[in-house]
């Protein structure tokens, strides 16, 4: 067994580094990296669990062409020979890729260079329009550039941290750590602005559930009291910046108690956020999806920068305007310009002598002349026959996009799709043409970069399986077969990294922000070594650690930052009578966007197995909707039918739905398909956060669990949602009705010999098949909610049976007595401790502190991500005796 | 009325018992347990012997107990109680006004209370045949020694009727080695007690063992001319056979009792402290009727027993109020328990379970959420605490979920710290 390889986490924008060790049985050994400056050694559940998400099972290994496997000559040759022929045929225009934040910034260089230089198109967007478009554009308005001005060591040598539309808890776990960590030594002060009270509330000290989309409205009034109370910066504004009377006009339209009204808050709640952030100098206003994914998305990353420009307070130890991504390598993607509106390494389409810059040194026959669709466009495209020829790469649009089902509707329509995918099956690849066999996280060399503009390595620690090749490989062997060699002859990543710093580096002479030029001419050895550094690192720079602006020198052509006029406007569709509700979505702490990776981890499935909707009492209430019902959530695109919690963290008149599961694991919980597909006018990034709904129950009379050795297939029931367990699955099951043949449908689902238990009048039909000693599968169906002990029951399909009453027991559905208690739905994924568990530690142990249920329990003393879960439950304990 | 007192100057009531079963043998334990000496007690036995236990003619049919084993009370018992018992002597009149009993050899004995218990009599079939030497029931000692006998033979034996009885003949006569068809009218044996799949299990146990199940088969005649040859079907089948054990059921053996101007209907009719229209005359066991109901195990059949030496012992509160009844199917290597109510109704209802593999099943009859009756067939380990349940009318709605599992799940669980 070798040293460790050092390598990145494939997941958040937080950008940990990890250390892997292959051992000779086939597992990995996980853990953080100590010396990286993201993380220091920490990791979160979704990154300690890594080393259970390389499995090559459900791993897509071999090229095919319409289902039938191929070689990759035969698949290579009509993927070029198609986009060739439809470039011909219709122009540069008809072909697009979409591309995605996970893709390493080596492969995303060689596709945009593909797209942009040499078959002259810019359709070339990627997820990232779904993630931070509105944060580019934000940036690019304000600074002219899109420039993340600070570091993450910010965000603990604040006084007031404000997290806006972030939920960097589940999110942004280690980040979230850090801020915690700080929190504890210098007490600071901590505003959560969200719709919903998220586990990061519970480091909050202040939390402000306004209503959705009405961010703008909050940061205009901000602004308006700064420059009224005289708190403004006049030095920074005068000397580095531009148009603040205008801004200010906007922002003063609005009085206080029109900024509450707006925004659903309490004048106290709002005057209390104001005057932490006019009363602390060192502040940091941290904003993710929930501000991005917005029709005003764009509006209020420059409503925030705004508030930092008028106070001067960017770019300094403890300050700054910070948008934290959601994926790997987002900011890498726009680094070398991977979206439909960029050129490269910062530069613009639009801007004559960056056009030369970059034709002269890609010696490009065609520079593409315009932008090219984003997202939600090149599907629309792509559905009418303007796009022919469509390559999708790492990403799963059918399930990420907005008006999902329009996106399947539009591969369906596409004459020729591509997907080159690490998964063999998604809801994506199944209307594919060609599938190319992708290498995954651990096989695959490159670099990314994280939120803090810092590059690391992803170095590969495994072999490439069956015959999965590097993305860039893929790329370039494309770009060769259409006639365009000698400018994809690379002998590797590092090849292309070089390319990609000598581009950056090309008359830059800090006209640009974006400058790796000190690399441009590194080799393999040196970059098998790069250590992770911040850009900008100029040609003769020794890497250091850098901000932006303090001093001001933005790129805009005045050099000065511009304060952007953001009138508030609301979300672009208002809640009606048939759909009352605002539809929120987002990500849960231990799941990764459409789950082909986590959901193959048992472990970080049992956090949260089953797609949900959070609801607000008031309005399950009228619904006749408990906590553990089946809901149905319909708009006029789209309709899931997910488990119901209700609770009083939603905000009243808010559902949230998280945006995980696909057709692979449920029978209806692409929520994707019921977000209406609206975006923002400046960075056309979609309002994924408020689609106007309607709630109902579920009508199911009956409910039911399966657990299975393997994994279930056609599956005859109303409702189904499936998860793996560490020894097999576990389904569950829902009916609108009876009476069905249950004995006739356990067969089906187990096998032919079955044990079984019926109380017909109870209500109860459960059955157990068995091979040898071991369980083949159980189905526990019953009138009503299914009380079956989830956990227990999956555990059963590890046990060894040797006894008739043994194998009976299983129909019981739960442990007797004197056997260990069900410990809960998983908290804690590291140590697989339960919610039962815990409450038990708090309710009859005594703990009442998150360290004294860590000291009893271990939860939360490794990966620390569900420290503020666990702090929740010791609240609501605490609270349930006061009252 | 008697006492001690009474006992002790040499005047005692005159008791006459008429049979010698168990329920008269509990009763008078019960008496001497609590007075001794209250009565001068005569019993007239139809059968030549002492009280044995009717319930283990099973096990002496297949060998696996001997006629002693199975004794109750003993010559020495009698004798040690004073009792005067006539064996081999039945009565055959009962004379009310007179207060006596007249025995079949001539023996006039006079009673102040007395206690019928005649106990039952097999149900013949009425087909052609039915009296030819070889077919017998399965009622007593006597039936038992003639089908030892014929077994030893070997040859074919056909048991008709594949309830509990008929079962457990057949697998007696099976164990002594003859070659035994159960003949059965209904679709599945035990259709009393165990529902079509548990029928199923049964006879496939059965069949493993070598015993051949014809069920749906109704019997129209014994064949044979002086002398058992077979039986015949009304399907038109013809099955030889040596020996023919008819065992279709029980009839409450009531004639003396009707002959005596006692109120009879299927059996003699008792009030609830066991008397009968005579209130100086009980009845007690498979002859009596209480209630409309007529008992043919042991259970209530010793809690009339209990109730009738209350009473012969002075005023009592007890009264005889039946409660669910148990059995076992006494055949080695078939468990199978089976208590209470199985009458189907719309205010019942079943939790079953049915392990094909393991030959198990599980039937509990539930009603207003308590058991009142329970089938366990292959596993009847917990057949007591279901009995319990069952007696104790314990509401199970907090445990219906898990009943058929066994008492095990009606404790809370200990959740592991750590």
């Amino acid at each position: 067994m070798g040293a460790p390889i050092r390598t990145t986490c494939p997941y958040c924008g937080v950008g940990c580094g990890v250390l892997a060790r292959p051992h000779p049985d086939g597992a990995v050994e996980i853990k953080g990296d100590p010396a990286h400056p993201a993380n220091f050694g920490r990791l979160c559940s979704k990154g300690s669990a890594l080393g259970e998400t390389l499995s090559l099972d459900d791993r897509l290994l071999f090229p095919h062409i319409n289902g039938a496997r191929t070689s990759w000559d035969t698949a290579l040759d009509l993927v070029a020979k198609t986009f060739a022929a439809t470039v011909a045929a219709h122009g540069p225009d008809s072909v697009a890729i979409y591309g995605s934040g996970q893709l390493l910034t080596e492969d995303y260089y060689v596709a945009n260079k593909l797209m942009k230089g040499f078959i002259g198109t810019a359709n070339m967007d990627t997820n990232s329009r779904l993630c931070m478009a509105s944060s580019v554009a934000g940036h690019k308005r304000a600074f002219g550039s899109d420039t993340v001005p600070g570091t993450y060591e910010d965000l603990e040598q604040a006084d007031v941290v404000v997290l806006v539309g972030s939920n960097l808890a589940w999110c942004h776990p280690v980040l979230f750590q850090r801020l915690e960590a700080a929190r504890g030594e210098r007490g600071t002060r901590i505003v959560v602005i969200d719709p919903r009270r998220t586990a990061t509330c519970e480091i909050a000290d202040l939390h402000l559930a306004l209503s959705p989309g009405s961010d703008v409205a909050l940061f205009n009034g901000l602004l308006a009291l700064l420059a009224d109370a005289g708190l403004c910066d006049t030095d920074y504004i005068k000397d580095h910046t531009q148009g603040i009377e205008a801004a200010l006009d906007v922002a003063r339209a609005l009085d206080l108690p029109q900024v509450a009204q707006l925004t659903g808050l309490n004048l106290a709640d709002v005057a209390a956020f104001y005057d932490l952030f006019a009363g602390h100098e060192r502040v940091v206003t941290v904003y993710s999806q929930g501000v991005n994914q917005s029709t005003a998305g764009t509006d209020k990353v420059n409503a925030i920068i705004n508030c930092h420009l008028a106070t001067g307070r960017i770019g300094k130890p403890g300050m700054g305007p910070f948008s934290v991504t959601g994926q790997p390598n987002a900011m890498g993607g726009r680094e070398v310009g991977g979206l439909a509106n960029m050129m490269a390494a910062h530069m613009e389409l639009a801007d004559p002598n960056h056009r030369r810059i970059v034709s002269q040194f890609w010696n490009a026959p065609r520079l593409a002349p315009a932008p090219g669709y984003k997202a939600t466009d090149l599907f629309r495209a792509a559905g009418d026959g303007r796009i022919k020829a469509l390559w999708i790469m790492a990403t799963n649009p059918a399930d990420s996009l907005p008006e999902a089902d329009s996106v399947i509707a539009a591969l369906k329509a596409c004459p020729f799709v591509v997907v080159s995918e690490a998964a063999a099956r998604t809801d994506t690849s199944a209307h594919a043409h060609v599938l190319l066999p992708a290498a995954a996280w651990g096989e695959k060399d490159g670099t990314v970069t994280n939120s803090e503009r810092r590059i690391s390595r992803q170095r590969a620690f495994l072999p490439l399986p069956g015959e999965a090749k590097p993305d860039w490989w893929i790329i370039c062997e494309i770009a060769k077969r259409m006639g365009f060699g000698a400018a994809f002859d690379y002998a590797g990543p590092s090849a292309i990294f070089a390319e990609h710093a000598a581009l950056s580096g090309t008359e830059n002479a800090n006209a640009r922000d974006f400058d790796i030029s000190a690399h441009e001419a590194i080799t393999q050895a040196p970059y098998d070594a790069l250590a992770p550094f911040q850009w900008p690192q100029r040609a003769g720079d020794v890497p250091h650690e850098t901000r932006f602006f303090a001093g001001g020198h933005y790129f805009t052509p005045s050099r000065r930052a511009n304060f952007v006029a953001t009138p508030y406007r609301p979300p672009a569709s208002a809640p009606s009578p048939a759909y009352p509700l605002s539809l929120n979505t987002g990500r849960i702490r231990d799941q990764w966007h459409t789950m082909t990776r986590t959901a193959k981890s048992a472990r970080l499935m049992s956090h949260i197995g089953e797609a949900f909707a959070e609801i607000h009492p008031r309005e399950a209430q009228p619904l006749g909707i408990v906590t553990g019902d089946l809901v149905e959530i319909t708009s006029p695109t789209g309709r899931v039918v997910v488990r119901a919690d209700v609770s009083e963290r939603q905000r009243p008149g808010s559902v949230f739905v998280p945006m995980h599961w696909t057709d692979q694991l449920a029978s209806g919980a692409r929520i994707n398909a019921s977000v209406e597909s609206v975006v923002d006018p400046v960075s056309g990034q979609p309002e994924l956060k408020h689609t106007p709904v309607a709630l109902a129950r579920f009508a199911a009379r009956w409910h039911g669990l399966l657990v299975t050795a393997e994994k279930p297939h056609d599956l005859n029931a109303d409702y189904w949602a499936m998860t793996p367990v560490k020894a097999g699955w576990r389904t569950e099951l829902a009916w609108h009705d009876g009476p069905h043949d249950w004995g006739t449908l356990a067969q089906s689902m187990l096998a032919s010999d079955l044990v079984s238990y019926r109380d017909e009048a109870g209500g109860q039909h459960r059955f157990a098949a068995f091979t040898g000693e071991r369980l083949l599968g159980a189905l526990f169906v019953s009138a009503g909610l299914n009380s079956t002990t989830r956990g227990w029951a999956a555990d059963q399909l590890a046990a060894i049976f040797t006894s008739g009453p043994g194998r009976q027991r299983v129909l019981a559905g739960r442990p007797s007595s004197g056997a260990a208690a069900d410990p809960g739905p998983t908290v804690c994924a590291c140590f697989d401790v339960g919610l039962n568990q815990i409450v038990a530690a708090i309710a009859t142990g005594g703990c009442i502190s998150v360290d004294a249920v860590g000291t009893v329990l271990k939860a939360g003393t490794n990966c620390g991500s569900c420290r503020s879960e666990v702090k929740r439950i010791i609240d609501d304990i605490t609270l349930q005796k006061a009252g | 009325m008697a006492g001690p007192i009474a006992a002790l100057s040499g005047t005692r009531p005159k008791l006459v018992v008429i049979g010698n079963g168990m329920a008269p043998g509990r009763a008078l334990e019960r008496l001497f347990a609590v007075a001794p000496d209250a009565y001068d007690i005569t019993i007239f036995n139809a059968e030549p012997r002492v009280n044995y236990d009717r319930i283990m003619l099973s096990p002496l049919l297949s060998g696996e107990k001997s006629f002693d084993d199975i004794v109750i009370h003993g010559d020495g018992w009698y004798i040690r109680h004073g009792v005067t018992l006539y064996k081999g002597t039945k009565i055959i009149a009962i004379d009310r006004a007179r207060r006596t009993v007249t025995s079949q050899n001539g023996i006039v004995a006079p009673f102040d209370k007395l206690i019928i218990a005649t106990g039952s009599m097999p149900v013949i079939l009425p087909v052609p045949g039915h009296a030819l030497p070889g077919v017998l029931t399965y009622r007593d000692l006597d039936d038992v020694q003639a089908m030892i006998l014929a077994a030893q033979a070997r040859g074919k034996a056909i048991v008709i009727g594949g309830g509990l009885l008929g079962l457990e003949a057949a697998a007696g006569l099976a164990d002594r080695g003859m070659e035994v068809t159960v003949v059965h009218l209904m679709p599945t044996l035990m259709e009393r007690q165990l529902d079509p799949a548990a029928g199923a299990l049964l006879q496939g146990a059965l069949e493993a063992r070598g015993i051949q199940v014809i069920t749906g088969a109704n019997t129209c005649a014994i064949l044979g001319s002086n002398r058992v040859a077979g039986v015949a079907l009304d399907d038109g089948r013809m099955l030889p056979a040596h020996l023919v054990v008819m065992a279709v059921g029980i009839r409450p053996n009531a004639g003396l009792a009707s002959a005596a101007g006692l109120t009879v209907n299927r059996g003699i009719v008792v009030d609830d402290m066991m008397r009968t229209s005579d209130s100086a005359i009980f009845a007690l066991g498979e002859c009596a009727e209480s209630a409309g109901q007529v008992f043919g195990l042991v259970a209530p059949l010793y809690e009339m027993a209990n109730v009738v030496a209350a009473q012969l012992i002075g005023p009592s509160p007890a009264r005889f109020n039946p409660s669910a009844v148990a059995t076992k199917l006494k055949v080695t290597g078939i468990n199978l328990f089976s208590a209470g109510d199985f009458a189907a109704g719309p205010d019942r209802h079943d939790a079953v379970l049915v392990d094909p593999a393991s030959g198990v099943y599980k039937r509990f009859v539930l009603k207003d959420n308590r058991v009142i009756g329970a089938v366990l067939y292959g596993d009847t380990a917990h057949s007591a605490w279901v009995f319990d349940l069952i007696r104790s009318q314990t509401d199970i709605s907090g445990i219906r979920d898990t009943l058929v599992f066994g008492p095990s799940y009606s404790e809370p669980n200990v959740l592991k710290a750590a």
